[in-house]
């Protein structure tokens, strides 16, 4: 066959293509890196000078323009406790559901369908359903209570889907074996399934807390107190919680120039609990891994 | 014994793996119940009447124009469909105006037939009065027996929700700001999460990739309100000083903080869409002497772009409903949007700024229950959307 | 003249030595077989040809091949146009999911050519080659998936024709294919020699015996015979080759 006369003159004009493609790429990657540092950046700096021991440990003053965050501090905690005790155990019972003793594939595909629809809800009509269900309609009120019961709603769909997954990644092999020895279903998935998908779990678990930590618009309507100098003494009473009151002090406070300060720090401290989640789900996943690459 | 108890477990797993289908339901159910007593309620404030004369052909008037009668925009019964004939606003608080306070009696006992009578006498009036000082003869024409129509509230081009006599709930100025912002929004990140997930797929190695991969997620665990807050005190400033705006809460401001909110979800689902490309096509491509690059747009892009459209989609979902880092920054001026670098309030902003003070089962907290409902259906068809898109993956 | 000449070839996945002091000279306008059990490094070797193992990250090769005289693992050497003359045929047909035409005119596509004429005619005329021609010219802008696997594998070759490459090498064209698909392409392969030099793995002997020259047999790394096919298959050298090719293990 004759040599094609028409081919062999691009050749460095696609590679120059390449070359300009691949470098626009390149820089816009290092952009959404820098943008992130820069937001990391400019709230560590700002919120660094304000963070102090009675930051951390003293409530609101003088209409919020000093003082501390203490109060909100502990209602987030109530709010990450409360609704971890619902989500996990109904999340994960979820999955291991999902992944296996559902065996009726439309069934299975819906449920996974609906998991998928309630990831997309947004968090504010989560809010507005916790109004409606656990405030007024179970009269609750607004209460720690009803507050994680929005919030563990919420989250659910993350958990289920990373138990799920990680179910799915270990072997039927496994299963196999230990049914082979006599064990029952639920011994396998207790004794066997569970125990091999544990870190990838307790990883999604993790990152739900992160989740639920920052969440401001489900808390507005079924928690949050705008100011609470007191601890709250029961479920049923209101708190405060760190995203509502950076939400507050930085759009609707007394003095919000003034409150600044203490909105770079209520700022820094959310950063810092995502940082923490992050690095610890990071951290896990590849300790496990490791782990297992040793076996 | 033992056998009991797993029979309980299994039905434990059972009963949780509904919990989210159940959750789905449930939320309709709360939605709809709070929202649908919308179009039951009266048009204008609740133990108010609006009457006229009895002469007056005029039988009923909408909100918008109650509100422009009462704000002397509209002066003539010609223009609502009347005679020609001079519009005469009468509220309560004007009483004294017509009457002095003998004729009204030391117990207010006469107002009922004072009203009455004023209403019978003036062929132009319209009155705006509580209910309990309606006279049991009375001779005027109550216009306000209606109530709110479904069409006025989703037609609607106006959102005054405290307007007095009538509160005013138009959806379209809300649905306009959030279709807006989200848009935008989607504009700005689209090239953005798409390159970088080009990026992580196909052209960085391992360790770059190992690298850019936390980062990402921890550009998604940042919350909402951080973002929003990092908008009101870094962005919104930066846009009123280099566009010289009058304000720098605009649409825009929108856009670009949910751009940043939204690249993590486009990029991990693109970046998963394109990995899903067989090493075989990919390898079929070079062989052929194709560069990488050519094999990315020629190959790689047009297999996975349905998971790129899943992800484009997803990432408008995320945007629409992102609520505290919107009603951070963009303004919440209730009017539909003209320009982009004006203040715009969307749905998610409304629920969350007004729901606090608007009295339980009242119209203002019905419509916004209304505007969650509109809010949660059209994620629901996003999410459908997503589905349908990723089941014809397979060709 | 020789078309490819490998000289002294180390290759490693990782710590792993997958080639072994491999050296071979391939002459213009013959067919080559490769045979030897799994993992003996028949395929890796083959891919080294069209530099097609650089896409798989912590590999390292040793040693030089040179083709038509040059060497290819040099600095300056442009991949992509090394793989214009060097074409490749998979295991599993992997036509992409484009139109049967576009399959075809895809490589000369992306090298630049965007005369419609020309790349109609190369189209038909390579269709023709590979003698699928009749059996989708009314269909050429349908999907290529719809094509059944031995036309889709010949679709995959007439694609690797199209740019007019020197060499085609193909890696087990055939594994996945049914007998009558397997014996059309082989009687593709006996056409195809007289114009390109052929390299093929195969796993299959009587493949190797019908359509190659010459025969390489590797194990374990290593070539442990390259000689004549008819001599490979009567009367070879090494009591491994031998073992081999009268079934006593692989």
């Amino acid at each position: 066959m004759a040599p094609i006369q028409h081919l062999g003159n691009i050749d460095k004009r696609k590679r120059a293509s390449q070359k300009v493609a691949f470098g626009f790429f390149s820089f816009l990657s290092y952009l959404v890196v820098a943008i992130l540092f820069v937001i990391l950046g400019f709230i560590i700096l700002k919120g660094a000078s304000v963070i102090s021991w009675d930051f951390l440990t003293q409530a609101p003053q003088e209409g919020m323009t000093s003082g501390g965050i203490f109060p909100a501090i502990v209602g987030t905690l109530y709010l990450v406790f409360g609704s971890s005790l619902i989500s996990f155990p109904i999340g994960i019972m979820s999955g291991i559901y999902m992944n296996e003793y559902a065996t009726n594939g439309k069934l299975i595909r819906f449920i996974r369908i609906m998991t998928n629809n309630l990831s997309g809800v947004p968090s504010v009509v989560f809010g507005l359903f916790g109004m409606s269900l656990f405030v007024s309609t179970l009269g609750w009120g607004d209460s720690i209570i009803a507050g994680s019961f929005t919030l563990a709603l919420m989250s659910l769909p993350l958990i289920i889907r990373t138990t799920e997954e990680a179910l799915k990644s270990i072997d039927d092999s496994f299963r196999h074996g230990s049914l082979a020895l006599g064990a029952t279903k639920l011994q396998t998935i207790r004794r066997v399934v569970l125990p091999m998908a544990f870190p990838n779990i307790i990883t999604g678990l993790i990152l739900s807390i992160g989740r639920v930590s920052g969440e401001t618009a489900p808390i507005l309507f079924t928690v949050a107190a705008y100011f609470l100098p007191q601890l709250p003494k029961s479920i049923f009473d209101q708190c405060m919680a760190l995203p509502y009151h950076l939400y507050v002090i930085s759009t609707s406070g007394t003095d919000i120039e003034a409150s600044r300060g203490m909105a770079y720090g209520t700022a820094l401290v959310l950063i810092v609990i995502v940082l923490l989640v992050n690095l610890l789900a990071n951290a896990l996943r590849g300790y496990f891994a490791k782990k297992v690459k040793m076996n | 014994m033992r056998k009991f108890i797993e029979k309980l477990v299994e039905g434990g797993f059972l009963i949780s793996g509904s919990v989210s289908s159940f959750t789905i339901l449930l939320i309709i159910v709360f939605l709809f119940k709070e929202a649908t007593g919308l179009f039951s309620s009266p048009e204008v404030e609740e133990g108010y009447v609006l009457a006229v004369n009895r002469e007056n052909p005029v039988e009923r008037l909408s909100p918008e124009q109650i509100m422009d009668v009462f704000d002397a925009h509209i002066t003539n019964w010609e223009n609502l469909n009347g005679e020609d004939q001079a519009i005469q606003v009468f509220r309560f608080s004007d009483l004294t105006h017509y009457y002095t306070e003998e004729e009204l009696g030391d117990e207010f006992q006469y107002v009922p037939e004072k009203i009455n009578e004023l209403i019978h006498k003036e062929p132009g009036i319209i009155a705006f009065f509580p209910e309990q000082y309606k006279s049991e003869n009375f001779t005027g024409k109550i216009i306000s027996g209606a109530a709110i129509k479904p069409s006025e509230f989703f037609g609607g081009t106006k959102w005054y929700p405290t307007s007095a006599p009538a509160p005013i709930f138009g959806l379209t100025p809300l649905l306009l700001g959030t279709l807006l912002v989200s848009i935008g929004a989607i504009v700005l990140s689209l090239p953005f999460g798409v390159a970088v997930a080009i990026y992580m797929a196909e052209i960085a190695n391992t360790k770059t990739r190992n690298l850019l991969k936390p980062i990402i997620e921890l550009l998604a665990g940042i919350p909402s309100v951080v973002y929003g807050f990092f908008g009101l005190v870094v962005i919104v400033p930066l846009i009123q000083k280099s566009l010289d705006l009058p304000v720098g809460e605009t649409a825009f401001a929108g856009s670009v903080v949910l751009a940043i909110m939204a690249l993590p979800t486009i990029i991990t689902v693109a970046e998963d869409a394109m990995r899903t490309t067989p090493r075989a096509m990919k390898e079929a491509s070079l062989a052929l002497g194709a560069t990488q690059w050519q094999t990315i747009y020629k190959v790689i892009i047009p297999y996975s772009i349905s998971g790129i459209t899943s992800a484009i989609v997803l990432g408008i979902g995320r945007a629409i409903g992102e609520t505290m880092a919107v009603l951070m920054v963009t303004g919440n001026a209730a009017v539909i949007p003209t320009s982009f670098f004006e203040p715009v309030r969307t749905i998610p902003a409304t629920i969350a700024a007004e729901l606090g003070e608007a009295p339980a089962g009242g119209a203002h907290y019905q419509a916004l229950f209304m505007l969650g409902t509109v809010l949660f259906l059209i994620t629901l068809a996003l999410s459908i959307a997503v589905e349908y898109i990723s089941s014809k993956r397979k060709i | 003249m020789i078309k490819i000449d490998a000289k002294n070839v180390d290759f490693y996945y990782g710590d792993f030595h997958a080639l072994k002091n491999i050296s071979m000279e391939i002459e213009p306008n013959t067919s080559t077989a490769f045979i030897g059990p799994s993992g003996c490094g028949k395929s890796t070797f083959l891919r080294l040809f069209n530099r097609m193992n650089d896409l798989i990250p912590g590999t390292r090769m040793e040693g030089q091949i040179l083709i038509d005289g040059r060497d290819i693992y040099t600095k300056s050497e442009k991949v992509d146009r090394l793989r214009k003359n060097v074409g490749m045929v998979f295991q599993k047909p992997n036509p992409f999911p484009k139109t049967i035409y576009e399959n075809v005119a895809y490589g000369l596509r992306v090298n630049g050519v965007s005369d419609e004429n020309y790349i109609e005619e190369t189209v038909v005329k390579t269709l023709k080659q590979v003698v699928l021609w009749e059996e989708v010219k009314d269909k050429l802008k349908e999907s290529a998936f719809a094509l059944s696997g031995g036309q889709q594998q010949r679709l995959c070759i007439a694609r690797a024709l199209a740019i007019s490459p020197s060499i085609l090498l193909m890696d087990e064209p055939t594994s996945a294919l049914d007998p009558i698909s397997t014996s059309k392409i082989e009687d593709l392969i006996h056409e195809l020699k007289n114009e390109y030099t052929i390299v093929i793995v195969t796993h299959n002997m009587q493949q190797a015996a019908r359509v190659s020259d010459k025969t390489g047999y590797f194990y374990l790394g290593e070539l442990i015979e390259y000689d004549n096919t008819r001599k490979i298959f009567t009367n070879p050298e090494k009591e491994s080759t031998q073992n081999y090719i009268t079934g006593r293990f692989g």
